[in-house]
């Protein structure tokens, strides 16, 4: 419960520090206090680390214990979603270079079949004089979601923060999502996904969207598994340039990993807007336009045509 | 033989007057018929029972039957291969995620809508000569809708879970919409094939040495309670009244949800309000093609010339081209009011099926599936039996690639560009899997068109006895 009410904190927290290793800095005595100190050799190797304060402090390696896994989070519950959170992405077009770290990193995370991306980065252009820029688009987790309007089994549904999420294990793959989606974020596994032994044998998750299952449709989860820890989903935290930032809307705050904005003040600055809002879907993703760019949209081309021939 | 005639005069001598007049309409004109059973002719009811009597497959028969049965075959392995390898063994991809799964799907319930037309919209619009019909168009709806439901499994990237639908249904989805009607139509139409055929199966018990003994106890299983009393045949042509009321909404609603999956999406060339009447004006004329083209070969293959005759074929021609007029005007309002609008997002798709790469079957599909026949029948030399035939096929072909031009070509046009994907999911031409399991579908229904007529008689035995014994009267 703690946890939560500080979510924020620990949240841009998780941005900047590696996973698992700081459960005992917010709590230095219980570190020393829990009786494994005695256990505990220091190896005289300190790291830095950033307290809750806000100040940089020294800890031996040898005190970090890794954080335990948090045990399984129930089919239910994940349906249900994280309650008082509702996840919103801001996506700056001025900022893509079509670098596709986003798409890798995603992919891997989530033991993608090769070919398949949940992201994909899309050279756009408007109309014949208007400028060409890149578009990363990943699923919209509409708040009126055509697909899960359409699914006859309940097998995508909205969650209570906003998570347009798939149970695997109860998809038929009758693909009428795919067809209903606009924003063609759907992805299907036409085969069996090729996935290392020990991750397909694993349970389905619908929080990590693993292990992908042959016959079944996938998408862009926004991470809720990381989100559930408090932490910005991979694409968020693998893109160098800061195109993609993820926050909660009720806390009107959104994060890139370096930079944290309020959610209203970006939006309304720099006229932020969604995708085909004629739809009426209105998509938890809101783009930020493309103008005062970073770099030339031909920095892209390049590595466009690795997927692209 | 003769004993066998002598029973199916007597049958209502114990009936009054007054329950005549009060029982239905169709009833009335049996009981009516069936008053005066003295003035019949047992020779001519014997001869039309030979007639009509299912027949033993003939060399040619079981030809047809092999082939059938290997394309069958052919499509049980590819679907084989399907199950093992997943969907990937279909040209299928993420951008086309249906393919011809599907317009052999919509081709099928289209074609199933013929059962409610010709027995259902004839026999409540009092159209007689429509009767020696019924048989064949019920036989069809019965094997399309059957196939329906087993194309749509086989579309399915996880059929082992198809149970899901009924344990984890959600009632807002047209897909469960959709598994509701079918299913209420399939019962509907095994009930209207089953109900006219009693008074058939009596007649067929009688004849234990030609249909030989196994065929002999299914028919008995099935019908042998038929005692042909006035009593069952007022209950029966009760039944059949309310089926063929019941059938008519189901007919329209099973087309209309098919044509909502798609319509129910915000996709160039599906976002259509016309959806639903412009599936069932192309449904009723892709049947009524299938009927003709049936009706042609049944009596050619059953010397049938004296029952369906000339006429059948000149009332029929005059069926299909209502119809081609009725579904071309659909189409017009289709493609038309677009076309004028030419909006950003409808553009490359209205282009691809005009002069793009979908043109050549696009106007294939329209020029043989509606203008031609529409043509060739519209003059009295057009509307033989053999030019029927002919415009039949078109109609039928024109109609199954006009269900894959619903399908592919808007899902080759998504709003945002297909991009970050595999070359291969940029276009869609099925698979050798999709082409056998989809011809495969065809000759399965084919085959169940075919057994069923091996089993029971193509036309209405009794119903025909009755009419002749109606005409005979009005010479008398």
């Amino acid at each position: 419960m703690d946890q939560e009410n500080n979510s924020r904190r620990n949240f841009l927290l998780g941005g900047l520090l590696a996973a698992g290793a700081i459960a005992g800095c917010n709590t230095n005595k219980d570190v020393f206090e829990s009786g494994i100190v005695g256990d505990v050799k220091p190896s005289g190797k300190k790291v830095k680390l950033l307290s809750v304060d806000g100040d940089v402090i020294e800890v031996d390696e040898a005190f970090l214990k890794p954080v335990p896994h948090m045990p399984p989070i129930s089919n239910t519950e994940a349906r249900k979603g994280i309650p008082g959170k509702k996840f919103v992405m801001v996506i700056d077009l001025s900022r893509c270079k079509n670098l596709k770290k986003c798409q890798e990193a995603c992919n891997h995370a989530h033991e993608l079949n090769p070919g398949e991306n949940w992201i994909k980065v899309e050279p756009m252009k408007s109309a014949e004089f208007t400028a060409p820029y890149w578009e990363p688009t990943t699923c919209m987790h509409c708040d009126e979601p055509p697909c899960v309007k359409v699914c006859p089994v309940d097998a995508t549904f909205k969650r209570e923060d906003g998570i347009v999420a798939i149970d695997s294990d109860r998809c038929i793959g009758c693909r009428f999502c795919m067809a209903a989606c606009p924003y063609s974020a759907r992805v299907f596994n036409w085969s069996e996904p090729e996935i290392p032994a020990e991750i397909a044998a694993q349970p389905y998750s619908i929080e990590t969207s693993i292990p992908q299952k042959k016959g079944t449709v996938s998408k862009c989860d926004f991470c809720a598994d990381m989100t559930r820890e408090g932490m910005l989903p991979h694409c968020v935290s693998a893109c160098p340039n800061g195109v993609f930032a993820f926050g909660d809307i009720n806390e009107d705050t959104v994060s890139n990993g370096a930079e944290t904005f309020r959610f209203s003040d970006l939006i309304k600055d720099k006229a932020g807007y969604r995708l085909m809002e004629d739809l009426g879907t209105k998509p938890s993703v809101y783009y930020l336009p493309p103008v005062n760019r970073n770099f030339p949209y031909e920095s892209g081309l390049e590595n466009d045509k690795i997927q692209n021939k | 033989m003769n004993r066998g005639s002598k029973t199916i005069k007597y049958k209502t001598n114990n009936l009054n007057e007054t329950t005549v007049e009060n029982s239905i309409l169709i009833a009335k004109e049996k009981i009516i018929v069936s008053l005066k059973p003295e003035k019949l002719n047992s020779a001519d009811d014997d001869k039309i029972i030979d007639d009509l009597l299912p027949q033993k497959f003939g060399k040619a028969g079981k030809i047809w039957v092999g082939i059938l049965l290997a394309f069958c075959m052919v499509g049980m392995f590819a679907y084989y291969r399907q199950l093992r390898y997943g969907l990937v063994v279909t040209s299928m991809r993420d951008y086309v995620s249906w393919g011809i799964y599907i317009s052999n799907f919509v081709f099928f319930v289209a074609i199933s809508l013929v059962g409610s037309l010709i027995t259902a919209v004839f026999r409540l619009a009092g159209v007689k000569w429509g009767s020696p019909l019924t048989r064949i168009a019920e036989i069809i709806a019965v094997a399309a809708i059957i196939f329906a439901s087993l194309i749509i499994i086989v579309d399915m990237g996880s059929p082992e879970r198809f149970y899901n639908l009924f344990t984890h249904g959600r009632i807002q989805s047209p897909i469960i919409w959709d598994v509701i009607v079918i299913t209420t139509y399939f019962f509907i139409s095994i009930l209207l094939l089953y109900y006219p055929l009693l008074p058939d199966i009596k007649i067929l018990l009688r004849f234990k040495e030609r249909s030989g003994v196994r065929l002999h106890k299914f028919y008995s299983f099935i019908g042998s309670f038929w005692k042909g009393t006035p009593e069952q045949f007022k209950l029966s042509d009760k039944a059949i009244n309310i089926l063929c009321v019941s059938i008519i909404p189901v007919a329209f609603t099973i087309h209309t949800v098919t044509s909502w999956l798609f319509a129910t999406t915000y996709r160039p060339g599906w976002d259509s309000t016309n959806f639903g009447a412009y599936f069932i004006a192309g449904a009723f004329l892709v049947g009524a093609g299938a009927v003709v083209v049936a009706m042609y070969i049944f009596r050619k293959a059953y010397h049938l010339e004296k029952y369906i005759t000339d006429n059948h074929f000149e009332k029929m021609g005059r069926v299909v081209v209502l119809l081609s007029l009725l579904y071309l005007y659909f189409n017009v309002n289709e493609f038309l009011t677009p076309f004028f609008k030419m909006k950003e997002s409808e553009a490359a798709y209205l282009n691809g099926l005009f002069t793009g790469n979908f043109a050549l079957v696009f106007w294939f599909a329209i020029l043989a599936g509606m203008i031609v026949p529409i043509l060739i029948l519209l003059f009295k030399k057009g509307r033989k039996p053999l030019p029927v035939f002919i415009v039949g096929i078109m109609v039928v072909v024109g109609a199954w690639f006009k269900r894959y031009l619903i399908v592919t070509p808007t899902l080759l046009h998504p709003f945002l560009p297909m991009h970050d994907v595999p070359a291969s999911y940029h276009h869609y031409f099925p698979s050798w899997e999709e082409w056998a399991i989809t011809v495969g579908s065809l000759a399965g229904c084919m085959l169940i068109i075919t057994l069923l007529a091996r089993i029971f008689p193509i036309i209405p035995i009794q119903e025909t006895l009755t009419e002749q014994h109606e005409i005979a009267e009005q010479n008398i």
